[in-house]
């Protein structure tokens, strides 16, 4: 257990040591605590009909609405908060991007780590059907998904599970294959622990440094896929008015100068974006045995 | 080699299966098809005739057929919303995409191997850094809504440069594109430039990567040892050595344009092929729809093989794997 916690500070003092990075992580820590708590702190709950006013729409970022309220970032055409409407959309990004990443990190981890374990026509069948896939980018896969199958929360998810797979799958095998050498799983195999134990109790926890580096990234992808879908209209419906969805939202009022309905919203996607960007890129550079001193 | 392209030509043909088998079920058997592929507005009798016609009446296994056989023979049904083939509007509107996707690679290409170049030689200098800052930048931002800022910057507030549409067509030697005239070129810049910046991001980190290697090597020490002029050392020597990956992930990658289009042509209202998938998917036209998912496969699984068999040709450690 102490050694555990050695392990554990060392690697804590390890990431501080890149100030950016460790930015980067409070920054996105404190997204998530807004997406989390969004109705608890956003000054007005932008989706109850009965408060929101058509009044106050398209007004200009610091202008009081009707009631006195001051819309810090403005309102967008229906008359909503605008930094309401980012707090509650958060939400929706982050919980769909994580909640893809999560199944697909499953999925894949699944698939790669048994390729590698059982090796043979599986592993290569397998190993086939991830080429082909990363072979088509993403945008395309989800279109292609969404297109044919229609818009909705879960086939959003779907899609996004789709494209991500791949990547752990193919991480999760390559690592998989050199622990799988190793001394351990060999004394695994002479106390005679079934293959599903080897796999997932004692291959696994091994496997997954380089499956976070992964997942940090991918999450990031896939939030910013899920915007451009919204944003396309083909993939949130508008009942989860995702950040994608509002900067759409704001897209008609453009060629008017009325830039805040759509511009914040995209501030805020993109510094969520960023911050995961530069923690998964200095989690990639920790992990990478080729660039430790 | 032989054996090599008979199996990757095989495993082309299998995915082009799978996916026309992923499309057809997807419309088929998720959707009601006579609801999907009839025109709404069509009453009793046409539905009647159209059902009989596409075959929708008889076993699952057989309309599948059924569709393969239509496709090949390059029928992939009629747009609701226009009345015509759907393969005709589809290929109407490619020269639109392809020229866009060209000249946003031609951008990317001419911006990213300077930058790249030079933030490998110093990469220490507060130059180098903010190149490389910046390309993370270009990583991150999606693509719809750097689109949205440029039309605020340079359409809206400066008006500089229009922001839809692709302007006047130019004629020359029998290629019709908006590159052969001015009011043309205004047009294209802005969305190939938002189209761009993803490609040129990388193609930054990809050519400082292989700048940084490849300095060290012994052939560029004893090009400067002979005396030779840096400019010649960096134009020759090292360029040519850097251009090799780059040449393979910006072949590879030109599919990905093509499917990014979609993003930007619907921002800018570029009329391409993206634009048409998007609008289609809007209205429902579903045969459109269909058509265009069944073209694109096609086109990327294409793009795969010959991207492949190039990458043999180049490099011929690849060969000797193949040929084995």
């Amino acid at each position: 257990m102490s050694n555990e916690k050695t392990g554990l500070s060392k690697f804590w003092s390890e990431f501080t040591e890149n100030k950016i990075a460790l930015i980067s992580l409070l920054i996105f820590l404190f997204i998530v605590f807004v997406a989390i708590f969004a109705p608890i702190i956003s000054p007005t709950d932008p989706y109850d009909l009965s408060k929101v006013s058509i009044m106050d729409s398209r007004l200009p970022p610091l202008s009081e609405n009707f009631a006195g309220q001051t819309f810090v970032l403005g309102s967008d055409g229906a008359g909503r908060d605008m930094l309401s409407a980012i707090f509650y959309g958060l939400r929706v990004s982050l919980g769909v991007g994580v909640m893809s990443g999560i199944f697909a990190l499953i999925i894949g981890t699944f698939f790669g780590i048994s390729a590698a374990f059982f090796g043979g026509k599986y592993e290569t069948f397998i190993m086939r059907v991830v080429d082909i896939q990363l072979s088509f980018p993403s945008i395309l896969m989800a279109l292609i998904i969404l297109a044919a199958f229609g818009k909705g929360v879960e086939k959003t998810i779907i899609a996004l599970v789709l494209v991500q797979w791949a990547y752990y799958a193919r991480t999760a095998r390559a690592t998989a294959l050199v622990e799988r050498s190793k001394e351990y799983v060999e004394a695994a195999h002479c106390l005679a622990l079934g293959n599903k134990k080897i796999m997932f109790k004692h291959i696994l926890p091994n496997c997954m440094p380089p499956l976070i580096v992964v997942g940090t990234l991918q999450t990031a992808h896939a939030i910013s896929l899920e915007a451009t879908l919204s944003f396309l209209g083909l993939g949130l419906p508008i009942t989860e008015p995702s950040l994608g969805l509002l900067i759409g939202n704001g897209f008609e009022y453009m060629h008017t100068g009325d830039f805040w309905i759509s511009i914040f919203p995209g501030v805020a996607l993109l510094i969520t974006i960023v911050s995961i960007n530069l923690v998964g890129d200095h989690l990639r550079d920790m992990f990478n045995p080729r660039l430790k001193r | 080699m032989t054996a090599f392209l008979l199996k990757r030509s095989t495993q082309s043909l299998l995915v082009l299966f799978i996916m026309s088998l992923l499309v057809f079920s997807g419309v088929n058997l998720v959707g009601d098809p006579v609801e999907m592929l009839i025109n709404p507005e069509a009453d009793q009798e046409d539905v009647e005739r159209v059902i009989r016609e596409l075959g929708l009446d008889r076993p699952i296994t057989e309309q599948y057929w059924f569709f393969l056989v239509n496709a090949f023979k390059g029928d992939l049904g009629t747009s609701f919303v226009f009345g015509e083939p759907a393969l005709k509007l589809i290929i109407q509107r490619m020269p639109a995409t392809l020229e866009l996707a060209f000249f946003s690679l031609f951008i990317s290409i001419i911006f990213a191997l300077p930058l790249g170049i030079y933030a490998g030689l110093k990469p220490e200098s507060k130059i180098s850094k903010l190149i490389m800052a910046g390309s993370i930048l270009g990583f991150s931002m999606p693509t719809f809504w750097v689109g949205i800022i440029f039309i605020m910057i340079f359409a809206v507030h400066l008006g500089w440069l229009p922001s839809t549409g692709r302007g006047e067509i130019g004629t020359f030697m029998g290629i019709h594109s908006s590159l052969f005239t001015l009011d043309g070129l205004s047009h294209i810049f802005l969305p190939a430039l938002n189209l761009a910046l993803f490609k040129l991001s990388s193609i930054v980190r990809l050519t400082r990567a292989g700048t940084r290697e490849i300095i060290h090597q012994d052939y560029i020490k004893f090009a400067r040892a002979k005396g030779l002029s840096e400019n010649r050392v960096i134009n020759t020597h090292l360029l040519k050595n850097i251009l090799i990956p780059i040449v393979t992930v910006v072949g590879l990658e030109f599919g990905s344009l093509i499917a990014f289009s979609t993003v930007t042509e619907t921002i800018f209202a570029w009329p391409g092929m993206g634009k048409l998938i998007i609008d289609s998917i809007y209205n429902l036209d579903r045969p459109v729809i269909v058509a265009y998912l069944m073209i694109i496969v096609f086109f990327f699984v294409f793009l795969n093989l010959i991207v492949d068999i190039l990458y043999t040709i180049l490099d011929p450690r690849v060969r000797i794997q193949g040929s084995k």
